[in-house]
């Protein structure tokens, strides 16, 4: 089984909320102060999954990131819990596209590897939630795709994915070549052993440029975009929390049931 | 697509009724074809779909495409691609408004990358520009903590909303509409997916997206005995239990209980949050609720931000003399 994993690094999401800051002058989030940047939460899931299938069937695990200022430390991590390969599209053509764009150089970039079986992605980035990016691939390159899956398992040559839906979850047999995305459903990634932290060290990416991989910069990155961002803004929540006291924890929480039941609430 | 022109809505069913999601989608369609001076097509899609073609009607469509085929009795994601892309390519709609719903959010981006056009999910608001026509798409980035305003300038543009951000259709039995049978003309063979089962994990009780109160535990729950006390105070209040993400990814409860943005979305009359941080990413998917009421032992928690009332406490002492209250007040 030959797996391609898309990556993406992005801003902590686990940065607490009141860090989060909108620069007035370019439009743009800023990075939280003091918390590097990881890789988006559900491609690590992404990883976890291929790391199984090549655990039980064998092949090999290329993982593909794009973007500008990618951190030697965040885009190896998944070298680090196993990976064998990392390919980044790095070049400031390749920023601040949408889902479009990056499908798009994604999937050009797939094309350039040329052999696989399967790809597989997080659900939706951390940072834009756009949740596009596997579905928009798989379009591109003519293949199937089963979006949101908590398990992968190779059975006769055909994918068997359980896909989580609201109230329980469906297995869908996917043929191969395919597209996956993963969601946190799927059993948490790995931690990375000092082994495999080693390893990664020692394995350098290989660096594609938009030349490279033949794409039209017009059809990459913030060129091309097919969605125009007017304006991004931090809502304004109303703010009044009348918070009941107590001499005790269990005062205050008794008077809690009661300023409920006053106020009609319960 | 030359001579684009009105708006085409995706309306979801179950067990026979048009499900909230497409009276959301009716809603919203409506009032924008009514802006545009359009007209509002409805797509209903399944294996028999009965009266639900004059129920779109009566909800605002002045169009329903009726595809009907027994092998679209169950969701999968290739063959309604095929049965929306069909009706598309007929009706040659301006936008197209999904619910952001398990099949929604699995359809809009295939139809935009198959149409060439783009898609927004996980729209929370869809206004008209006045001076261009087109749509002004809001939709919440960065797990609630920003909102971008996006616009798309290819047809048709498609968005998904978010369930119960939008207000819905009102049922109007005197509407009148045109009812078009659609031939999908579907065939498996060229299909690369096959749906093998289905398994449903519904909780006991009430269902969460429906339940009128809402017990919800975080992180600060530290394992799954606590939630047996949380399920206690939901049976009294005679509401649904959930949870957080790490609860789930944990394993103290099922998957199916979580609450945010890559969970459920829910908008109770009173939403309970116990040892609930309060991430952006699960206040996406509760702030929608009537009253929230917080009990964290973190006076800074972000969780106090969107609540109305709170105690501010460990949680160990408070639940049970606040579960014993209000036992005794609503039993009174």
């Amino acid at each position: 089984m030959d797996i391609i994993v898309c990556v993406k690094q992005v801003n902590d999401p686990e940065a607490p909320p009141s860090s989060f800051k909108i620069d007035s002058a370019t439009g743009k989030v800023l990075p939280p102060p003091g918390m590097p940047p990881v890789i988006s939460t559900f491609d690590e899931y992404a990883v976890e999954a291929a790391l199984r299938i090549k655990e039980k069937d064998g092949g090999k695990i290329t993982v593909l990131s794009m973007g500008v200022n990618l951190l030697r430390d965040v885009v190896k991590k998944p070298l680090s819990m196993g990976a064998d390969e990392l390919i980044l599209l790095e070049d400031p053509a390749f920023a601040d596209g949408d889902s479009w764009s990056t499908a798009y150089a994604l999937a050009v970039a797939i094309r350039k590897i040329g052999k696989f079986d399967l790809i597989l992605c997080g659900r939706q980035a951390a940072d834009w939630d756009s949740g596009q990016v596997g579905q928009g691939i798989a379009e591109i390159l003519g293949l199937p795709c089963v979006t949101i899956a908590r398990k992968i398992e190779i059975i006769n040559g055909k994918a068997h994915i359980e896909r989580v839906i609201s109230d329980g979850f469906e297995v869908i047999e996917m043929e191969l070549p395919g597209v996956v995305t993963l969601s946190n459903e799927h059993p948490a990634p790995r931690y990375p052993s000092v082994k495999g932290i080693m390893m990664a060290k020692r394995k350098e990416p290989l660096i594609w440029k938009p030349a490279d991989i033949g794409v039209e910069p017009s059809r990459i990155g913030q060129a091309g975009r097919r969605c125009r961002l007017i304006k991004l803004y931090q809502p304004v929540r109303e703010a009044k929390c009348e918070i009941v006291k107590g001499e005790t924890p269990e005062e205050a929480a008794s008077k809690l049931a009661e300023r409920l039941r006053e106020a009609k609430v319960i | 697509m030359a001579d684009v022109n009105g708006i085409l809505v995706f309306c979801e069913s179950a067990n026979g009724k048009l499900a909230s999601i497409a009276l959301e989608v009716l809603g919203v369609g409506r009032r924008i074809a009514d802006e545009l001076g359009q007209q509002l097509g409805a797509v209903l899609i399944g294996n028999k779909t009965g009266s639900l073609a004059d129920e779109a009607v009566y909800y605002g469509a002045d169009r329903v495409y009726v595809v009907e085929d027994p092998l679209l009795d169950d969701y999968l994601t290739d063959l309604y691609l095929l049965a929306l892309e069909k009706v598309i390519r007929q009706a040659n709609p301006q936008v197209v408004i999904l619910g952001q719903t398990v099949a929604g959010r699995d359809l809009a981006p295939r139809l935009a990358f198959r149409l060439n056009t783009a898609a927004s999910l996980d729209c929370i608001s869809l206004e008209v520009d006045k001076n261009t026509g087109r749509l002004l798409m809001t939709r919440p980035v960065y797990g609630g903590n920003a909102h971008a305003i996006l616009v798309c300038d290819t047809d048709p543009q498609i968005a998904t909303i978010r369930s119960k951000a939008i207000s819905p259709a009102v049922r109007d039995t005197s509407r009148k509409g045109e009812i078009i049978k659609i031939n999908a003309e579907l065939n498996s063979a060229g299909v690369k997916t096959r749906l093998l089962e289905r398994k449903i994990e519904e909780a006991g009780g009430v269902k969460l997206e429906d339940a009128r109160v809402v017990v919800t535990g975080g992180r600060g729950i530290g394992g799954p005995e606590g939630f047996k006390q949380l399920e206690e105070l939901a049976k009294i209040l005679k509401g649904a239990v959930g949870a957080s993400r790490p609860p789930c990814d944990n394993k103290w409860v099922p998957d199916n209980l979580q609450v945010g943005l890559t969970g459920k979305i829910v908008s109770p009359d009173l939403y309970i949050a116990v040892g609930v941080s309060g991430s952006s990413q699960h206040l996406s998917g509760c702030s929608g609720s009537r009253v929230i009421v917080a009990i964290n032992k973190d006076a800074e928690a972000n969780i106090f931000k969107v609540a109305h009332f709170g105690v501010v406490a460990d949680w160990k002492k408070a639940l049970p003399a606040f579960v014993a209250r209000v036992k005794e007040l609503v039993s009174e």
